[in-house]
C-alpha cells in the first residue's frame, strides 16, 4: 500500500508537470518543466528499484539535455504563438491510449515474481553475474558483458548522432580563427582588386 | 471481487503510465511549436522508460546488484540495461532534433510549424 | 556571470570535484550504481560549468576542439579493439574470457575497458554537443560583426574614391 501510495503520487506529480510544460507559452519555462520532469522521473526509477536508470535519467534528462535546450533556446523566439486545445489530436490520443490500455491489460500483474520476463533469461544473468563475470552489479555484467554488442550499437548511435549535428550547425567556423582568415581573403582581395 | 477491477488494481502502475504518455503524444502532435514538439516527445520517451521499467519490478525485491544474501530476491536487470542505453541515444537523438530546430530557425525565421508551412506556399504560389 | 566572483570562486571547487565523481562512477560502477554512460555525462557537465561561468572561448581554451573528436573516435575505437582482441586469441567477437589466463579476471578487464570506452565517447560527445550549440550564437554574432565592418570599410573605400 506504502509503494501504491509513493509510486501514483509520484506519478501525479509527473502527470502535473506534464500538463503545465504542455500548457506555458514561455518555452524558457517549459524546458525547465521538461528537467524537472526528468528528475522526478529519476525519483520514480529509484522506487522501482532501477538505481541505475535513475542516476543516468538525473545526469542526462535534468542535466545535459536541460543545458542544450537553454542552448538552444538563446538562439530561437522565447515565447510559443498560443494555441487553444485542438480537438483532432486530444481525440486521436485518448483512442491511442484507450488501445494501450487493452493492449496493457494482457500483461501479467505489476510486481508478479512468475510474469514470464521473469523467468526466462534473468535468473540466468542473476547467476552468471555472480559467478562467471564476477561483478556485483548485474546491469553493469549484462551491459559490457552479455549485451556487449547492443552496447556497441548504442555507442554508434551517439557517434552518429554527433556526426549529425556536427554536420547540421557546426560548419566551418566552429574555431574562431577562421573567420578572421576569412575576412583577411576577402580583404586582400579586394585590396589586388 | 469482480475481475475486472482486482485486473485494474493489479496493474494500476500501467495504467498511470499510460495517461502520462497520452500527455507526451498529445504534445507532439497538438502543438505547433517545435521545442514543444521536442518536449512532449521527451514526456512520451520517459514514460515509455517508465512502463519498461514497471515490468521489470519485483515484489518485494530490491535493485539488481548483488548482496552476497542467497535469499535476497532482486528486480529484473534486463529492462533496465536496455532503458540505460535507451537514455543516452534519447538525448543524442534530442540534439539532432534541437539543431535541426536552429537550422530551421535561420532559414524561415520562426519555429512554428504553419508559418513555416504558409511561407512555402507562398514560394510556390509566387513561383 | 563572469564578473560574479561568488559563482566563480564556487566552479571552481565544484569543477575537480565533479571530475573526481565522475571517475569515482566510472570505476566504481562494476560494484555499485554507475557506469560509462553516467561517468561521461558527469565528466561533461564538469567542462559545461567550466565553459558557462568563464566563457565559450576559455572553455575552448581548456578542451580543444580536437582533443574532443579524438575522444568521440578513440572511445569507439576502445570498445572495438577489445571486442576484435578476443578474436585474435581465437574466440568470438567481444568475448572476454579470454582477454586473461582466467576467464573472470578477462570479463573483468574486458568490462573495464568496454566501459572506459563508452565513457570516454558519451564525455566527447556531450561536451562537443554544448560547444556547437552554445558556439552557435558566438558564430552568428561573429559573422554579423565581420560583415558590418566589411561593409564599413567597403563603404569608406567608395568614400574615398568618391573623393579622389
Amino acid at each position: 500500500m506504502a509503494g501504491f501510495l509513493v509510486n501514483a503520487s509520484l506519478i501525479a506529480l509527473l502527470a502535473l508537470i506534464a500538463i503545465l510544460a504542455l500548457r506555458l507559452h514561455r518555452l524558457f519555462a517549459v524546458v525547465m518543466l521538461s528537467g524537472a520532469f526528468s528528475l522526478v522521473a529519476a525519483a520514480q526509477f529509484v522506487v522501482l528499484d532501477a538505481v541505475d536508470v535513475a542516476f543516468t535519467e538525473a545526469a542526462v534528462g535534468a542535466g545535459i539535455s536541460t543545458v542544450l535546450a537553454l542552448a538552444t533556446l538563446s538562439l530561437l523566439p522565447a515565447q510559443e504563438k498560443p494555441h487553444s486545445i485542438s480537438l483532432v489530436p486530444a481525440f486521436l490520443a485518448t483512442l491511442t491510449g484507450l488501445l494501450l490500455a487493452v493492449a496493457v491489460s494482457d500483461l501479467p500483474v505489476f510486481g508478479d515474481p512468475k510474469a514470464p520476463i521473469h523467468n526466462h533469461v534473468a535468473p540466468e544473468y542473476i547467476i552468471g553475474s555472480e559467478q562467471a563475470i564476477g561483478v556485483p552489479n548485474i546491469v553493469t555484467s549484462v551491459l559490457a558483458s552479455y549485451r556487449s554488442f547492443d552496447t556497441f550499437g548504442e555507442t554508434l548511435v551517439v557517434f552518429t548522432a554527433v556526426l549529425a549535428v556536427l554536420l547540421i550547425i557546426g560548419g566551418y567556423t566552429r574555431t574562431p580563427q577562421k573567420p578572421k582568415k576569412a575576412k583577411r581573403k576577402t580583404k586582400g582581395s579586394q585590396n589586388a582588386g | 471481487m469482480n475481475p475486472f477491477i482486482e485486473q485494474l488494481l493489479g496493474q494500476w502502475n500501467y495504467y498511470l503510465v499510460i495517461v502520462l504518455m497520452m500527455i507526451g503524444f498529445y504534445g507532439v502532435i497538438a502543438r505547433g511549436n517545435m521545442v514543444k514538439k521536442i518536449v512532449g516527445l521527451n514526456i512520451f520517451q520517459t514514460s515509455v522508460f517508465m512502463l519498461y521499467i514497471s515490468m521489470g519490478k519485483v515484489a518485494q525485491g530490491t535493485a539488481p546488484i548483488l548482496t552476497g544474501d542467497p535469499t535476497t530476491v532482486y528486480s529484473n536487470p534486463l529492462p533496465h540495461v536496455l532503458i540505460l542505453t535507451a537514455i543516452v541515444v534519447g538525448v543524442s537523438t534530442t540534439a539532432v532534433g534541437y539543431a535541426l530546430i536552429i537550422r530551421i530557425h535561420e532559414s524561415f525565421g520562426t519555429i512554428e510549424d504553419d508559418d513555416i508551412i504558409a511561407q512555402l506556399d507562398d514560394e510556390e504560389d509566387v513561383s | 556571470m563572469q564578473d560574479d566572483i561568488v559563482i566563480r570562486v564556487v566552479a571552481k571547487v565544484m569543477i575537480p570535484a565533479v571530475m573526481l565523481f565522475a571517475l569515482y562512477v566510472q570505476f566504481h560502477g562494476d560494484y555499485g550504481p554507475g557506469g560509462g554512460f553516467q561517468a561521461g555525462v558527469i565528466f561533461a557537465s564538469a567542462f559545461v560549468l567550466n565553459a558557462v561561468v568563464f566563457g565559450l572561448n576559455k572553455g575552448r581554451h581548456v578542451w580543444p576542439a580536437r582533443y574532443n573528436l579524438m575522444g568521440i573516435c578513440g572511445g569507439v575505437l576502445l570498445y572495438g579493439f577489445t571486442g576484435v582482441a578476443g578474436m585474435v586469441l581465437g574466440k568470438n567477437f567481444l568475448n572476454f574470457n579470454v582477454l586473461s589466463s582466467d576467464p573472470v579476471a578477462g570479463q573483468h578487464l574486458g568490462i573495464l575497458l568496454v566501459e572506459f570506452g563508452v565513457g570516454l565517447t558519451v564525455a566527447a560527445v556531450m561536451v562537443m554537443l554544448f560547444f556547437t550549440f552554445a558556439g552557435r550564437t558566438a558564430h552568428l554574432r561573429l559573422l554579423s560583426k565581420s560583415d558590418a565592418h566589411e561593409r564599413k570599410v567597403s563603404a569608406s573605400k567608395t568614400a574615398k574614391k568618391v573623393k579622389k
